[in-house]
């Protein structure tokens, strides 16, 4: 009996699957592009995963919502568009180039940049270049102190 | 009657730390032997108590006393017992109690295996440590007590997440914190130093098999997590940049660099201030992770129950260990000077760059990962970081890395000629250029960033051949020169090659894995790759906790067949609902299933993925961390370096 | 001068303690509206069922028609936090504020069943089962409530349930404020 109990709450369970094969459009190519995009938008009821990925109601609404545009033509960044222009930045698992994030992109670079400047300039203080030969009387001491084994 | 006694064995953990925080320092500077050997004793009584504090946690636990509230937050009655065991760690109080255990075993291996460390110096690690050890314990018992009472004492407790009731729990965390962790014993060595103002290649012998056995059980702690992620959560991902992931990763590149610049202070007593500095921010990364997860900062699959509270306490103890160690390095470093010279073209210079590589990595995840917390103080516009940031960052950063990696061990130090190391990697060279045309023209032009990570692959492998064929070229006979080869020349050739095993499991993951999302009744049959994947049956199954809805699967795979299941799980008592896939492991990949939702007609939702070479990502970190082993495994380990240090005359840096 | 670079890596850490010290005086899962400052975006719900009417853009005045500020609010049977507002809803509905109900991804009856339980404070309630609606609106999640001024802007969003505290401190002195706006 409570298998049954169970089951049956497991059919009505509200959380859908992540993609449906009911949300899934007939034409391929659509349907890659849906899923690409899908992947590219954040869940923003989830912690940390995509809409392609989720399994939360929100998510398949916008899925649907996707798949709805780009079946009436909309181009891949207008369908983004569409979703930036209802909950901002935020949904964009890859962020926006704006001027308050130009900081985000570019100091990777910067750190490779700046890194690399300062070991060369740390290497060529660095250099063993040729030595000047000792003195007679240095020769004679590092002889001694060689010789001093421990 | 458990809980009272491990609250007071906690109290009196507390107690010793003090101590130990105190005594052996004061021991140090007045160079008393008897205040050092307090401190030791300290160190090793407080391991002690605070292992009688987790003993009687785990023990309410497992025997499900629901008094203790977390006990009644985190586990119930038909919960397994390696679930009500593993529970202990499986909630914030519990798990920072088991940081706080780790820290004290450490602890008090310093005072009990350090013999062969300056007696000074060793009292001086064991204060910092004591006062890391002394932050979290009052922490724990003033804002995360573990042995917090609930009254009256429910009946019943919530069940641990379904999600975390997996073998996974069992060896996940206690991995990983072995690893965060056990960077707090660099953290100290470098303090010590920086307090003693002086550096060594004593010191860098020193600190190695610490740094070694943090990072190898790092590196084993995040692969065994990535693996838990890819078999429980249903849909076969292995990684996912999330801030808690984040926070492990990059503790494990700073801990690398580390463990390569303490190479080239040993050798050559260079690279010293770099190394410290690699001493202080490995660790506070680890307490950066920590603060992250338990502080609510930022939102994370991982993150426990967030209290900001506890954050403000976190941030703290940073602020006093971090902020600390930082400004002693301002003020000291300077002071410190390296000794040997070394040209452009030399090991030394190479593991340069390596430190270079590293570090701007580890930024380019901290800036990725902390960017949306920096920015909500400066802008109205909030923005998330996510995967394909890191993709465009922190891979072009890597692959230049990757390619060095071979080099390293080739270069002479102090000073080599490039012509002679292109001429010493002829063989891994032409081998790499075979590789990619080859891979090139089997995985056609399209694919040519995977064809190139595959001979990136190669390359790795093949140039940890390559030190190993060299030796044992150089060495007289053959069998002599395996017998000569030091183990830590071992484990270099299988952490590098189980480097490049790792990439190939990428490449072949990221540009190669396919998936099908389908519903499927009884009887139909779908191809995946090579794979042909029939549902055979749907029935109903029951667990100890759990009721099931099991989908029974043929594999057929070049006229074999093998029979599969996956589950979509219903926990009653949270209310909850997992996943579990069915996984056909083989040597060159997964084939990977998992059911959804069952519909009216008697079908099923089924996501088949092909997963190629997606074994390799965690084989190739157990080869790493095996490496790990190896070196650590190393007789000059164990052989002092005191004695050495000692006798040389300017065996001590004089300060500049 | 090298000196100087000694003491960067302090000076950077300064500086990110003090943002992790703000960061914990927020909220990582609140995503902040990005209609604040903005008009409604263009909708028209059906209401409950044929007697009740629901409502549109139309009710909320707009440059050229002026009228009240007035406080849309996003609702569902199933929630499980709304039940906790309901009073503070009633209360300010009372006061005299004009409140208007989004019954957000529900079934009409279901929601007629439950504010016949617990009462109805809205003027009038928009039945939004598809949830499109509520996307144009960027709602996450119930309840949430929104602040419309006279000329049909969005001025504010409230994520949860309205406390007492909220009411006092925040959404009534806002009201007072865009009702004496030019």
């Amino acid at each position: 009996m409570r298998i049954v109990v169970a089951l049956v709450a497991l059919v009505l369970a509200v959380p859908a699957f992540a993609v449906l094969p009911s949300e899934q459009l007939a034409d391929p190519a659509l349907e890659a592009r849906a899923r690409a995009i899908s992947a590219g938008i954040r869940c923003v009821v989830c912690q940390n995963q995509s809409i392609d990925d989720s399994d939360a109601p929100l998510a398949h609404d916008l899925r649907v919502i996707i798949r709805e545009r780009l079946g009436a033509g909309a181009s891949d960044a207008q369908a983004v568009q569409y979703l930036v222009a209802r909950y901002g930045s935020y949904v964009l698992l890859k962020p926006p180039l704006e001027p308050a994030t130009v900081a985000l992109w570019f100091a990777p670079l910067a750190f490779v940049g700046l890194g690399a400047a300062g070991v060369v300039l740390y290497l060529r203080r660095r250099v063993g270049g040729a030595t000047a030969p000792l003195s007679a009387s240095d020769a004679a001491a590092a002889d001694a102190l060689l010789e001093d084994r421990i | 009657m458990a809980g009272e006694i491990g609250h007071f064995a906690l109290i009196l953990a507390l107690m010793l730390a003090l101590t130990q925080s105190v005594v052996p320092m004061i021991g140090a500077s007045r160079n008393d032997p008897a205040l050092m050997a307090a401190g030791r004793a300290a160190a090793t009584l407080q391991a002690l108590f605070v292992l009688a504090a987790f003993a009687a946690l785990a023990f309410a636990f497992v025997r499900t006393d629901f008094s203790l509230e977390v006990v009644a937050q985190h586990t119930h009655s038909t919960q397994p017992l390696i679930y009500r065991f593993a529970g202990t760690w499986g909630n914030h109080e519990g798990s920072m109690l088991l940081w706080v255990l780790i820290l004290s075993v450490f602890g008090a291996a310093i005072a009990l295996f350090g013999d062969n460390l300056r007696t000074t110096f060793q009292a001086r690690v064991l204060s910092i440590q004591g006062m890391i050890g002394t932050a979290f314990i009052v922490f724990l018992l003033f804002t995360s007590n573990p042995f917090a009472r609930l009254s009256p004492a429910p009946i019943d407790g919530a069940e641990l997440n379904p999600l975390l009731q997996d073998p996974g729990l069992v060896i996940h965390p206690p991995l990983l914190y072995l690893g965060y962790v056990g960077f707090s014993v660099a953290f100290a060595f470098a303090v010590a130093a920086l307090i003693e103002g002086r550096v060594d290649a004593a010191w860098a012998r020193w600190v190695r098999p610490w740094v070694l056995a943090a990072w190898t059980c790092l590196t084993a702690g995040i692969a065994l997590g990535s693996f838990w992620a890819y078999y429980e959560l249903g849909w076969g991902g292995w990684w996912f940049w999330d801030p808690v992931e984040n926070a492990s990763l990059m503790p494990w590149l700073m801990g690398t660099a580390l463990l390569h610049s303490a190479l080239v202070l040993e050798r050559r007593g260079a690279l010293v201030s770099w190394t410290i500095l690699l001493g202080i921010l490995t660790f506070s990364l680890s307490l950066i992770g920590t603060f992250l997860v338990r502080s609510g900062i930022l939102t994370s699959v991982h993150s426990f129950a967030v209290d900001p509270r506890r954050g403000i306490f976190i941030l703290a103890i940073i602020i006093g260990s971090t902020g600390a160690a930082l400004a002693l390095f301002a003020w000291r470093a300077p002071a410190m000077k390296s000794g040997a010279l070394f040209s452009g073209v030399s090991r030394e210079a190479g593991l340069t760059l390596n430190n270079l590589f590293l570090m701007a990595a580890t930024a380019v995840v901290f800036l990725g990962t902390f960017y949306p917390v920096i920015m909500e103080a400066v802008s109205k516009d909030k923005i998330s970081v996510g995967p394909p940031y890191y993709a465009l960052t922190f891979v072009p950063i890597m692959t230049p890395l990757l390619v060095l990696v071979v080099f390293g061990p080739m270069l002479t130090w102090k000073r080599d000629a490039l012509g002679d190391l292109v001429r010493r990697l002829r063989g891994p060279l032409i081998v790499t250029v075979i590789a990619f045309v080859a891979a090139v023209a089997i995985f056609g032009r399209t694919n040519v960033l995977a064809a190139a990570g595959m001979a990136l692959a190669v390359w790795l492998v093949v140039g940890a051949g390559a030190v190993l064929a060299r030796r044992w070229r150089i060495g007289g006979g053959f069998l002599r020169s395996v017998r000569t080869t030091p183990t830590s020349t071992y484990g270099l050739v299988l952490a590098h090659a189980g480097l490049g095993v790792l990439v190939a499991g990428i490449s072949a993951m990221t540009a190669w894995q396919s998936s099908k999302i389908v519903l499927m009744h009884p009887g139909q049959t779908l191809t995946i790759g090579r794979e042909e994947v029939t549902l055979r049956s749907i029935r109903e199954a029951t667990g100890p906790n759990y009721a099931a809805l099991v989908a029974g699967f043929t594999f057929t795979r070049d006229g074999v067949s093998r029979p599969m299941t996956s589950e979509r799980r219903f926990y009653p008592s949270s209310r909850s609902q997992t996943t579990e896939a069915g996984i056909e492991k083989r040597f060159l990949g997964n084939t990977y299933v998992a059911v959804g939702e069952p519909d009216k007609t008697g079908g099923i939702v089924v996501r088949l993925y092909d997963h190629p070479l997606v074994g390799w990502i965690w084989g190739g970190a157990v080869l790493m961390a095996m490496g790990g082993c190896a070196s650590l495994a190393d007789r000059r380990f164990r052989l002092g370096a005191a004695k050495a240090a000692a006798g040389i005359p300017g065996g001590r840096l004089v300060p500049a | 001068m090298t000196r100087a670079l000694f003491a960067v890596p302090v000076a950077l850490f300064a500086a990110l303690i003090v943002f992790f010290a703000y960061g914990l005086t927020q909220d990582p899962s609140r995503i902040p509206s990005i209609l604040i400052d903005r008009p409604l975006p263009a909708f028209d719900l059906p209401g409950l069922d044929a007697t009740s009417p629901g409502f549109g853009t139309a009710a909320f005045g707009s440059p050229a028609a002026r009228g009240e500020p007035k406080l849309l609010n996003v609702f569902a049977s199933w929630c499980a936090a709304c039940p906790q507002e309901h009073p503070m809803l009633t209360r300010i509905s009372a006061e005299g504020v004009p409140l208007f109900g989004l019954d957000w991804k529900d079934q009409p009856e279901a929601a007629k069943t439950w504010l016949a339980q617990l009462g109805n404070p809205y003027a009038r309630i928009g039945s939004d089962p598809g949830a499109r609606t509520g996307i144009d609106l960027g709602v996450t999640g119930v309840p949430e409530t929104f602040v419309v001024d006279g000329r049909g802007r969005v001025r504010y969003k409230q994520i949860g349930p309205i406390t007492a505290d909220d009411w006092e401190k925040t959404l009534k002195p806002m009201l007072v404020r865009l009702r004496n706006e030019a």
